[in-house]
């Protein structure tokens, strides 16, 4: 009940979204409704974790294809995903509560936001192939509704068709996956793929597929062009949904697919999903690090994160498929860890970049600076998910990272020669993205909070309604203690992967709470909990000695900067400048990143500028052609629309004679 | 109730030792360079000094520039509080191994960075943006020295890797000096030490480290010069302990093995100061943009390291 009945009030909720006009406080309470849905279906899904019955009762609906009905099914796996996704939506309700009045169109928003948690949940508890479907299009359709809400800016528009084409690519990859896995009697539901056998060349193309279906959904390279733009053009708290937690039920499908549906993927696979992890990651960062748009900043270091998990994931198949049980569900475990601590973190900065588009109106670096001192809580909670998502102890990027760089490492006991080379090869790239990520975060949180504001938006920053200010202190609160004491997370992560992996393994053997030591006390442990409380001791004994030592008088003055007494915030770093010595070190080759300096001619008064070029060449080259042939298609398929009603009715005979032919062919054999 | 004894020890140790072996480095090279230089008891004198003065903070700085100095000493404190430098019988060796330890001079550098650009200067920014330049080749690199040790010896925590070298577990390995040669090239540019960084320079445009910490003064210049010296001593007793464990006193070692411990770390620091001394007198600094191929190669070594493992397997 506690799934079903916020289920069902979601729906109603998007129905009273409609008719909830342009009073203000109608849309307010639904969004309030929808934090007490999201509230309920957390506390459903945790309450099925807790109580780890492996999986819970079948839910049939009489509804969806004729011959079938709709099967629901809540298992640890969709539970713990449940759990993951209804703490971001929670928080992105009640974030709205207070944004929703700042937004441009309110009622282009307010309707859809309940259908994108309904499409969202309902991937997590189907169990035939169907329904999944079904609510795969809801999501991505509702969410396409949402990045299309403020339609006016021509780069939304664009976005939007980008990211329905896309769409539409990944439903069809998948649907052609749900096939061969039904095989040919077509059995839809999850239990019967279960139990068939897939042949090789079917089970090869269902892997493939799967990865380019929930893929392309969740960013991998180099089906993530579409992601940094379509997030960032939904509002923000529908944008910090879909970065921080679709991409997550993207990665659900995938799970789901190739761990549990498919008997038994080839270790051969793991290692490429493994490569094509460790690409993204590294690709993502490197872009993000360009960015001077907040929120594509943001959205384009997502797809690191992705790269990062599926590393995880990767791994967790070629140790299962190697026989090392224990290993395997290290590695699935990390990749999970990993998975709630990015939607956490994401759902934290893409909230504060909303809040910072509510204070000043601006998403760019260059017009922001000096936010923190306008804006301290949202700053401070800011900092926590900078840091977090740098991967820095005692947070709980770092517990997640630090799993999977233990897993990793034990990735060349793999009898395989393409594993031994692979994953140094592999752990390079995770520690290369571990790195630029921090100076990503040093970048945008350095340049949006600190230092002098840039323009006087910035300057004038006003304050943002308290609810949104607390949905961010609780997040950031989630990361401290998350990262703190981590060894109950990963105990219930660790009954997830269970029957995943055939075995149930205690992450924290042999030395006990509160240490994370996976293999054993000897192979190398980890303790938040620890380095907590004797980094604090340490941090009062250097303030005590400070303090006995010497004097604690502070005086404010002017910034010194080498005697160069100035008040011109524009002398400051900018995003572009901080990101310069990397743009140098891995910009030219791999983004044919070019700096032209515009000099005005001699005597013309006009300043001189310094213009970057990127290009991101995945675009250039993979979709630009796609979005050719889909143009040309469109364009063909156009004069379809301009048919006379006898040429209609002679194609629907047409259809209808081949469709009979196609069932008289299948019949005959 | 050894271990918190020996931990308390080593805590304070480390502190008390930094100082002195930037002293020391100092000494050497002035006297290489033909001054007679001061006594290395100078950085001892120059922190208090510092600490008696007024801390000078500009307008537009907000509490993050306050607290960063407090954070990255405590933070640097910490990790060299774990490594063991003169004996493995720590009680706190097991709440961080070598991935997290770098990932504590991780907080440290976050912090530092996000100080210089607090005050909203050009060279605060200049700074920042160049020191996590250095860091986002230098940390990888670290980690590939990690992988390639945890493949050697089969763990990534320093006590027990320390343990696996002791016990002869390790022959002369290719892959040890690879790693070997990729942790010093990340030390010297971890430490802002020539050819990466000058810690000795006031020339604006080279700085790297200075530049952040710029706008500091009394206090909190005296944690952050604190906390650079405490990172060149946890350095020394990186490589010391791993690479060259000689000496270093197991669990269960009495009195007279931890008296050598002591004098074998004290040893090792002297050494390898002086070593870093000569070396910094007969080397150029770099360009900036340079940094990435020194550090880029220090990548692929410690990428080598862990291939090559497989290769002497094979042959």
């Amino acid at each position: 009940m506690l799934i079903a009945a916020p289920m069902s009030s979601l729906l109603a909720l998007a129905v009273l979204g409609v008719l909830a006009g342009g009073e203000m406080w109608r849309h307010r309470l639904i969004y309030v409704c929808c934090a007490i849905a999201s509230l309920a279906l957390l506390v459903g899904g945790a309450r099925h974790l807790g109580q780890s019955p492996g999986t819970g009762p079948a839910f049939i609906l009489p509804i969806g294809l004729p011959w079938m009905e709709a099967h629901f099914r809540l298992d640890n796996l969709s539970a713990l995903f449940m759990v993951v996704v209804n703490i971001a939506t929670c928080a992105a309700s009640v974030f709205g509560i207070g944004y929703c009045s700042h937004l441009p169109e309110p009622r282009r928003v307010t309707p859809f936001f309940p259908l994108f948690l309904f499409g969202m949940n309902a991937v997590l508890i189907a169990d035939d192939a169907f329904m999944f479907l079904v609510s795969w299009e809801f999501m991505s359709l509702s969410s396409w509704l949402l990045v299309l809400a403020d339609h006016r800016t021509a780069e939304n528009r664009d976005a939007a068709l980008v990211y329905l084409i896309m769409a539409t690519f990944g439903t069809f990859c998948l649907l052609t996956c749900f096939g061969l896995l039904a095989g040919p009697e077509g059995a839809y539901s999850f239990a019967a793929m279960r139990d068939a056998k897939l042949e090789p060349v079917a089970g090869f193309l269902v892997v493939a597929l799967a990865l380019m279906g929930a893929g392309s959904k969740a960013g991998l390279v180099p089906l993530h062009a579409w992601l940094p733009l379509a997030h960032p053009a939904a509002p923000s708290h529908v944008s910090a949904l879909m970065s921080g937690v679709m991409t997550k039920v993207a990665l659900y499908g995938l799970i789901r697919i190739l761990f549990d549906l498919h008997g038994h993927v080839p270790w051969g696979w793991g290692a490429a999903i493994m490569v094509i992890g460790g690409i993204t990651a590294v690709l993502g960062v490197l872009y993000a690090i360009l960015q001077d748009d907040l929120k594509k900043l943001l959205a384009y270091s997502t797809v690191e994160n992705i790269g990062v998990v599926v590393i995880g994931l990767g791994l967790a198949i070629a140790f299962k498929d190697g026989g090392e049980k224990t290993l395997a569900a290290l590695a699935l475990v990390a990749g999970l860890y990993h998975i709630v601590n990015h939607s956490i973190f994401k759902t934290l900065l893409f909230l504060s970049a909303g809040a910072v588009i509510t204070a000043t109106g601006e998403r760019d670096l260059g017009r922001l600076g000096g936010l923190l001192k306008r804006m301290p809580w949202t700053g401070a909670a800011t900092l926590v998910g900078a840091a977090a998502i740098s991967a820095l102890p005692p947070l709980n990027g770092f517990v997640s990272e630090w799993l999977i760089f233990q897993s990793l490492f034990k990735g060349p006991s793999l009898p395989h020669w393409a594993m031994k080379f692979g994953v140094p090869v592999v752990g390079a790239m995770l520690a290369l993205a571990a790195a630029l990520a921090a100076t990503c975060f040093v970048r945008a949180y350095g340049i949006a909070f600190l230092g002098r504001p840039r323009s006087p938006e910035a300057a004038q920053a006003h304050a943002i309604p308290g609810t949104m200010r607390w949905t961010m202190a609780v997040l950031a609160a989630l990361c401290v203690v998350l990262g703190a004491v981590p060894v109950t997370l990963t105990e219930a992560l660790s009954a997830v992967v269970q029957p995943l992996t055939g075995i149930n393994i205690a992450v924290s053997a042999d030395l006990g709470w509160p240490w994370l030591s996976p293999v054993s006390s000897t192979r190398g442990s980890y303790s938040g909990t620890v380095l907590v409380l004797t980094g604090a001791a340490l941090f009062v004994i250097s303030i005590v000695l400070v303090h006995g030592f010497g004097t604690t008088r502070t005086r404010r003055a002017d910034a010194w900067d080498c005697g160069h007494r100035e008040n011109i915030p524009e002398t400051q770093y900018t995003g572009q400048s901080f990101a310069q010595p990397l743009r140098r070190v891995f910009g030219s080759s791999l983004f044919g990143a070019r700096e032209t300096v515009d000099m005005p001619e001699p005597g013309d008064l006009g300043p001189a500028r310094l213009v970057v070029r990127l290009i991101d060449p995945v675009w250039i080259i993979f979709y630009q052609s796609v979005i050719r042939v889909v143009g040309f298609l469109a364009d063909r398929v156009n004069r379809m629309q301009f048919l006379t009603v006898r040429r209609y009715l002679l194609m629907m005979f047409a259809t209808l004679v081949f469709m009979l032919l196609v069932v008289a062919v299948r019949q005959t054999q | 109730m050894t271990p918190v004894i020996w931990q308390l020890v080593q805590i304070f140790l480390v502190v008390g030792l930094a100082p002195a072996v930037t002293g020391w480095v100092r000494l050497v090279k002035s006297r290489l360079q033909g001054r007679i230089g001061a006594s290395p008891l100078q950085p001892y004198r120059d922190i208090y000094r510092l600490l008696q003065k007024e801390a000078v903070v500009a307008h537009s700085a907000s509490w993050v520039f306050r607290a960063a100095p407090y954070v990255t000493f405590s933070a640097v404190w910490l990790a060299a509080a774990i490594i063991p430098a003169f004996t493995t019988d720590l009680v706190l060796v097991p709440a961080a191994d070598l991935i997290a330890l770098v990932a504590l001079l991780g907080v440290a550098r976050f912090w530092t960075a996000l100080a210089g650009m607090d005050v909203g200067t050009a060279f605060g920014g200049i700074g920042a943006s160049r020191e996590m330049m250095i860091a986002s080749l230098a940390e990888p690199a670290m980690l590939m020295v990690t992988f390639s040790l945890s493949l050697i010896t089969g763990t990534t925590a320093p006590a027990q890797i320390i343990g696996f070298v002791l016990s002869g577990g390790v022959g002369i390995e290719v892959s040890m000096g690879l790693a070997l040669a990729a942790l010093v090239m990340v030390s010297i540019a971890e430490n802002g030490r020539i050819p990466i960084d000058n810690p000795a320079t006031h020339l604006e445009l080279t700085m790297v480290h200075e530049a952040m910490v710029l706008e500091y003064s009394g206090r909190h210049l005296a944690l952050m010069e604190g906390a650079g010296m405490v990172r060149l001593t946890l350095y020394m007793a990186l490589i010391g302990s791993i690479f060259a464990p000689w000496g270093i006193a197991l669990p269960g070692a009495g009195a007279v093995g931890l008296t050598i411990g002591l004098g074998a770390f004290l040893a090792k620091c002297f050494v390898l100061a002086t070593v870093l001394a000569v070396f910094e007198t007969v080397i150029a600094k770099m360009r900036v943009f340079r940094y990435a191929d020194f550090l880029g190669g220090a990548l692929l070594l410690g990428l080598l390291a862990t291939i090559f493992i497989y290769v002497s397997e094979a042959v």
